[in-house]
């Protein structure tokens, strides 16, 4: 497809500050040879959607920490679907519990990483997936 | 008499002959301050011998006030043991006030959910989500009028948890006051207030960080003219150092911020002893004990020297580094979660052995739950233990005279001293955040701890040493309360039907233009707030004339 590198949206949805997790993982990635780009704090889903559209990247990743991720995932599924964006990888991380991840997977979340992961999970997970689609 | 020369020519045939015999670690480095401080396996008089005691040290009480701020310290009164959490509603939170007053707890603390602190009201359909999720939602005073309904605001102080509308807050605590016919200078309380350390840390920033440094300006002059007792501003590091900051750049960016709000508010030509006794600070611990004891006694000493000599502060209370500190959620695990127990006593010990005004133990679960009645109570009895059975409140800074204390404190007065001066070679605060660079130096630092973390070069027993095979304790998240939503937004709805709302218009017009001026807003919002203009009115009408903040790319 003439890209060189897997390209990565890091979003922080909603209202939370908590900016550590999603700053930390950019500078992981990048250094995994990833392109990243992360959009700062306080992102509307719209916003989000638009981005990813717009920078055509295989992935996107949602921090939550404010414990809000079954709407905001919610929200961002169904803009997607408004905005015809269909195939990235679509992660979530932050404070997730366990008990949510079922229905999390359902709105067609591909990976969960909660708190504590091994970042070296989440790079082989990427790297596994967007391969597997390409 | 002690003789340094013979102590340290003592101690390098100690090193020869005796601890020669014995194998060490030879490279122990001072890991958690994040630079590279070298710890030496022993000292001695030798390592304190430049210190003037007098003058470096002296007693509690007295400038510098490297010992203490109060003369006897725990010995004349204990720390206070301040508990923080939120409720969803200003209904449920009332509740929970008066039966903290019942039993007999004068200092309340507010948590706002997070629409509230960003300046959104619990109508706007664009957040509900957030709505009563990790504090309590104030939309008018109105929720402020029932939040605090049959509480006597002369006899407790409030702490309010909250910075991008502070002045707001102020000015709706001011009207339930004025209200309550309490004359003004009987309310006492504190506004976070402390705008700096969102735009690196937490978050709730709303405008750049110019009018918003006006706006914390007005507050404080405002306090100090009509509201004397309330504390207008608590200067924070610990959400730098929760955010992955080293100890050594918590202290470096909270006492440089303190500067840029110092000379904010002498701009417009106040006398320094006129605000500076009310500006308060506060830090967070993590498990080092020697490292974070060192840091208050630093940062007073530091302090001290900034007012009185920078400054030319004259009343002792300005010199005054007066310190709420709370352990550091980061240091918190979610495996094996009752290790934190342990982990908690020890950053409770550290504020407690470093002389700390007031302090606050979070509940050991808290990185998975919201806390238990009982986990919350096990953070209070860490500190009643340490106060009533330990015996280290009987004498003040108890580690004062240690070879090891006096010389790390001096060593991390040098650091910080260091690493303010870089920042301030390098522009003010101000002009820091804006760029970006603050935030940039300390995502470095929070890049490489984590990785010292994840490659177990920095021990975390439980996680990366010693790990056990036990399973994790299952995450749980406190799901919103449907009903809560449909109340507020009711409730919210209601006022701004009920209201003159031609008078809320005028009002936020009033604003508008005096936002456009240079005058001080706090009358302006005050009036706004007595009218019931709602806190989102009042925010994107200043967002009209100030804009709002787009974060550096990082």
């Amino acid at each position: 497809m003439g890209k060189q590198s897997i390209r990565v949206l890091l979003a922080k949805p909603g209202l939370d500050g908590h900016d550590r997790g999603a700053k930390f993982l950019a500078r992981a990635l990048r250094d995994a040879g990833m392109e990243v780009i992360y959009t700062g704090l306080h992102q509307k889903i719209p916003q989000i959607v638009v981005s990813a559209l717009q920078e055509d990247v295989d992935v996107v990743g949602l921090s939550i920490l404010s414990g809000s991720y079954l709407r905001l995932t919610e929200k961002f599924f169904a803009e997607c679907k408004k905005r015809g964006l269909s195939d990235p990888l679509v992660l979530v991380g932050g404070t997730i519990a366990e008990d949510d991840y079922p229905k999390l997977k359902e709105m067609g979340v591909d990976g969960i990483f909660g708190v504590e992961t091994d970042i070296d999970d989440i790079i082989k997970f990427i790297r596994e997936h967007v391969q597997l689609e390409r | 008499m002690i003789n340094e020369e013979d102590i340290a020519r003592e101690k390098k045939r100690w090193e020869k002959e005796t601890l020669s015999r014995r194998p060490y670690k030879e490279n122990a480095k001072a890991l958690l301050t994040g630079v590279d401080v070298d710890v030496d396996v022993l000292y001695t008089p030798d390592d304190i011998k430049d210190i003037d005691y007098n003058k470096d040290i002296g007693f509690p009480g007295e400038y510098p006030f490297t010992r203490g701020v109060y003369p006897s310290m725990y010995r004349g009164r204990l720390w206070t043991m301040r508990q923080y959490a939120g409720f969803d509603t200003p209904e449920e939170s009332n509740k929970r006030y008066k039966y903290l007053i019942e039993q007999g707890n004068m200092g309340l603390s507010v948590a706002f959910d997070l629409p509230t602190q960003m300046g959104y009201d619990s109508d706007n359909e664009d957040i509900e989500e957030e709505v009563g999720r990790v504090g309590v939602a104030i939309s008018t005073l109105k929720d402020m009028e029932v939040l605090f309904d049959g509480i006597p605001l002369d006899k407790v102080t409030t702490s309010f948890t909250i910075n991008g509308i502070a002045a707001i807050i102020l000015a709706m605590y001011v009207a339930i006051g004025d209200r309550s016919g309490i004359p003004r200078e009987k309310i006492g309380g504190t506004i976070q207030n402390d705008i700096l350390k969102e735009y690196a840390a937490r978050g709730t920033y709303l405008y750049p960080p110019k009018p918003s440094l006006r706006l914390v300006t007005d507050a404080i002059e405002y306090c100090m003219n009509e509201v004397p007792r309330f504390n207008p501003i608590s200067i924070s590091g610990g959400h730098y150092r929760s955010g992955g900051a080293s100890l050594i750049q918590e202290a470096s960016f909270t006492l440089s911020n303190a500067i840029a709000y110092v000379e904010s508010v002498l701009e417009r030509g106040i006398d320094i002893d006129r605000f500076a006794p009310r500006l308060s600070f506060l830090f967070v611990n993590h498990c080092n004990l020697f490292e974070e004891v060192a840091k208050y006694r630093a940062a007073r000493r530091i302090w001290a020297r900034i007012m009185k000599e920078r400054f030319k502060a004259k009343d002792q209370k300005s010199m005054m580094f007066r310190v709420y500190s709370a352990g550091c959620g980061d240091v918190l695990t979610h495996a094996e979660p009752e290790n934190n127990i342990i982990r908690l006593t020890l950053m409770t010990l550290a504020g407690v052995l470093g002389g700390v005004q007031s302090y606050f133990t979070p509940a050991y679960d808290e990185a998975y739950e919201i806390p238990t009645e009982k986990t919350a109570l096990l953070g209070l009895r860490t500190q009643q233990i340490i106060a009533y059975e330990s015996g280290v409140t009987n004498t003040v800074d108890p580690l004062g005279g240690s070879y090891y204390i006096e010389h790390l404190t001096n060593r991390i007065e040098d650091e910080i001293t260091k690493y303010m001066k870089h920042l301030e070679e390098k522009g003010n605060m101000v002009d820091l955040v804006e760029q970006g660079y603050i935030q940039s130096e300390m995502a470095r630092i929070a890049f490489e701890k984590t990785k010292k973390k994840m490659s177990g070069e920095e021990v975390v027993v439980g996680v990366n040493k010693f790990e056990s095979s036990g399973k994790k304790e299952k995450i749980q998240i406190h799901q919103p309360d449907l009903e809560v939503l449909e109340k507020r937004r009711n409730d919210v709805k209601q006022v701004k039907q009920d209201r003159d709302n031609e008078k809320v218009q005028q009002c936020l017009k009033d604003l508008k233009s005096a936002a456009e001026g240079t005058e001080n807003l706090m009358p302006y919002l005050l009036e706004t707030v007595k009218a019931y203009g709602s806190v989102e009115e009042i925010v994107t009408t200043l967002k009209q004339v100030f804009g709002e903040f787009q974060e550096p790319s990082f």
